[in-house]
C-alpha cells in the first residue's frame, strides 16, 4: 500500500506543512511516495528526498507548473494517482490543500475529506465540522482516499535522515485555463504565524491598526512570537486577512496564545482551542475567552499589555 | 451573462450545536436554520454584478429537503432573480451536490458560478472546487475580489501568505471568502418581492446522476471541553504563573 503526498513549495523551498502531510501519510503504514510539481524546482526535490520516510520523490518539471494553479495540477495529481495504485493523496490543509484536493478528488470520483485530525487506519479519520463544536469518526471504502490534513494535529516528519530516490513524472498537457497575475505576500521577520511556538493576537479591543502594532509589537518581540488577530480585527483593516485565526483563518495550536482583546466568539476558538497554554487580556471580565484560557487577566489592555512586554524584555 | 448560485440551508452560525445522544448526528430538530454565511456573500456578488450591468440574471440553486425553499426565498428578497430547489431527502456529500449542481449548470448554461467558500455546518470547502472540476472550468477559491473583463474574471484570492491576483477564462467558478462583501439586509418590500418570484422544483432523481453518500459519518462527539483556568490579578503574576508554573517563558 502507498500513498501520495502533494509537495507544497515556491520552487526554492518546500513549505514546512508538507513535512506534516508526509507525517501523517505515514499513519497509513505504507510507502510514501511525495510529488513535486514545478518548474526548476531541483532544490525542493532534494529537500523532499531528504525527509525521513519518504520512499520516492516523484519530480515533474514543466513551465505550467512553476505556479500552484489548480486546474493542471489537479490533471497531473489525478493521473499520477490513478496510474500508481495510490491508496490515498494527502495534502497539508493549507489554501493550496483546501483549493486543489477537492478538485482531485472530482476527477477521480470519490469523496474528499477535509482537515483531517486523526488517522486510526487506511479508511478510517477523524475530523472537526461545525467550527471545531464536533469531531466526526469517517469511514470510507473508497479504492483512493483524498485528505487535506491539518498540521497542527500531525507532528512534521524529520526534514533530514531520509535518502529517497527521485522518478521522473510526465507532464499533463497545459489547460490554458488560468494564469497568474501576481501575488502580495505578507513580508515579516517574525516566525510563520501557523508554525510559531508563541503567538500573540489582537482583536477588536485594540481599536486600530495603530494600536494594534503598537500595543502588540512588542511584546511580540519580547515573546519571538507571530502576530495573529481575530475576524473582528481582519474586517476592521487593522490588519491583512493572513492573520486571521479562526475557523476560516489560519489553525494554530503553539505553546503559547496570548489573546489581547479579543471576546472569544466560537469562530475564533475554533482556531486557537488546541493551543497548549491560553492567555486571555480583556477588560471584559465576562468574555467568552476567560472560559478557556488558562490564565486570565481583566485589564485595560492599553495599560497591561505594555507593563507584559517591559517585564518579559526586562529579563 | 448568467450568474449561478448555489446555496445552502444550515444551523444559524450563532447557534451552539448539540451533539444527539446517539451520536448519530446534530440535534437539528428545533434549531434556528439560516442560509450559510459564505452563500449570502456568493449572492451579494452576484446581485452587484447585475447592479452594475455585468450579468442579466441571477439564479439560486439549493440541493436538499423542501425546508431550502425558505433559503432560496432568502436568495430572492437580496436580489436573485429565480431559484431552482433540486429537491432530495437523502443525505447529500459534496461530491453528490457538486453533481447536482453540474446538471443545473448544464441546463442554464450560466458564464458563472460564485458560491460559498465552506459551509459551516461540515466545514468541508470542497463542492465548488468539484463542481469547477466536473465541469472543466476554471476555479478561484477565496476570493476577495472579483473583476468582469472581456471572455475573463480576475479574482484576488486569500492565500496563507496573503493574496494572490489570477485570471480565469468564463465560463469560471469562484468560491466567496469573508472580505469579498458585506451582504445587504433583505428589505420587508423585496421579501414581499420574493414571494412572487418563480421558484423550480426539480426531483434529484430526475438529474440521472449517482448522489448516494461515499463516506459514512459513524460516530459524532464533543471534543474534550478545555477547563477554563484561573484569573491573575494583575502582570506581575501572570508572568510569575507564565515562568514558573506553565513554564513557557
Amino acid at each position: 500500500m502507498k500513498t501520495l503526498v502533494i509537495a507544497e513549495h515556491d520552487n526554492k523551498t518546500l513549505a514546512g506543512v508538507t513535512l506534516n502531510a508526509i507525517a501523517a501519510a505515514q499513519r497509513f503504514g505504507g510507502e510514501v511516495d511525495v510529488l513535486v510539481a514545478g518548474a526548476d524546482c531541483a532544490a525542493v526535490v532534494s529537500q523532499a528526498q531528504a525527509v525521513a520516510g519518504v520512499a520516492r520523490v516523484l519530480k515533474c518539471e514543466a513551465a505550467h507548473y512553476a505556479e500552484p494553479l489548480a486546474e493542471n495540477l489537479a490533471v497531473l495529481v489525478q493521473t499520477v494517482a490513478a496510474g500508481g495504485g495510490y491508496r490515498a493523496v494527502l495534502a497539508a490543509a493549507s489554501s493550496l490543500g483546501k483549493n486543489l484536493l477537492p478538485r482531485v478528488a472530482a476527477l477521480l470520483d470519490v469523496a474528499a475529506i477535509s482537515d483531517v485530525v486523526a488517522i486510526s487506519a487506511p479508511g478510517r479519520y477523524e475530523r472537526p465540522i461545525y467550527a471545531g463544536n464536533v469531531l466526526v469518526a469517517v469511514e470510507s471504502d473508497q479504492a483512493i482516499d483524498v485528505l487535506t490534513v491539518r498540521t497542527t494535529a500531525f507532528d512534521a516528519a524529520a526534514a533530514s535522515g531520509g535518502s529517497a530516490g527521485v522518478e521522473e513524472v510526465a507532464a499533463a498537457a497545459d489547460l490554458g485555463l488560468s494564469r497568474l497575475i501576481g501575488r502580495e505576500l505578507s513580508k515579516s521577520e517574525r516566525p510563520e504565524l501557523g508554525a510559531a511556538a508563541v503567538v500573540v493576537s489582537g482583536g477588536r479591543g485594540l481599536g486600530s491598526g495603530e494600536n494594534y502594532r503598537a500595543v502588540l509589537e512588542p511584546l511580540a518581540d519580547a515573546l519571538n512570537a507571530a502576530l495573529g488577530a481575530s475576524r473582528a480585527a481582519v474586517d476592521a483593516g487593522f490588519v491583512p486577512n493572513d492573520y486571521q485565526v479562526g475557523q476560516t483563518g489560519k489553525i494554530v495550536a503553539p505553546g503559547l496564545y496570548v489573546a489581547v482583546g479579543i471576546s472569544g466568539a466560537i469562530q475564533h476558538l475554533a482556531g486557537m482551542k488546541d493551543s497548549k497554554v491560553i492567555v486571555a487580556i480583556n477588560k471584559d471580565p465576562d468574555a467568552p475567552i476567560f472560559q478557556i484560557a488558562d490564565y486570565g487577566l481583566v485589564a485595560d489592555l492599553f495599560q497591561a499589555v505594555p507593563e507584559l512586554s517591559k517585564s518579559l524584555a526586562a529579563n | 451573462m448568467k450568474i449561478l448560485v448555489p446555496i445552502k440551508r444550515v444551523v444559524d452560525y450563532n447557534v451552539k450545536v448539540r451533539v444527539k445522544s446517539d451520536q448519530s448526528g446534530v440535534e437539528l430538530n428545533g434549531v434556528k436554520m439560516s442560509m450559510n454565511p459564505f452563500d449570502e456573500i456568493a449572492v451579494e456578488e452576484a446581485v452587484r454584478l447585475k447592479e452594475a450591468g455585468t450579468a442579466t440574471e441571477v439564479i439560486a440553486v439549493s440541493c436538499g429537503t423542501t425546508a431550502s425553499q425558505e433559503t432560496l426565498r432568502s436568495a430572492l428578497a437580496m436580489g436573485a432573480d429565480r431559484a431552482i430547489l433540486v429537491e432530495t431527502d437523502v443525505e447529500l456529500q459534496p461530491l453528490a451536490v457538486a453533481k447536482l449542481l453540474k446538471a443545473v449548470a448544464e441546463r442554464e448554461q450560466p458564464q458563472l458560478v460564485i458560491a460559498g467558500k465552506q459551509a459551516i455546518d461540515d466545514d468541508a470547502n470542497q463542492t465548488g472546487q468539484m463542481l469547477a472540476a466536473l465541469m472543466g472550468w476554471p476555479q478561484a477559491a477565496f476570493a476577495s475580489k472579483v473583476v468582469m473583463g472581456d471572455g475573463v474574471v480576475t479574482v484576488t484570492r486569500e492565500i496563507d501568505g496573503g493574496l494572490e491576483t489570477i485570471e480565469l477564462k468564463l465560463p469560471a467558478l469562484i468560491t466567496a471568502d469573508l472580505r469579498l462583501n458585506e451582504p445587504r439586509y433583505a428589505t420587508l418590500p423585496n421579501i414581499m418581492k420574493a414571494k412572487k418570484k418563480p421558484l423550480d422544483v426539480l426531483a434529484a432523481g430526475e438529474l440521472g446522476v449517482d448522489i448516494n453518500p461515499r463516506l459514512r459519518h459513524v460516530r459524532h462527539a464533543e471534543p474534550a471541553a478545555r477547563q477554563g483556568g484561573v484569573k491573575v490579578a494583575d502582570v506581575a503574576e501572570l508572568v510569575n504563573k507564565l515562568r514558573n508554573e506553565a513554564k513557557v517563558i
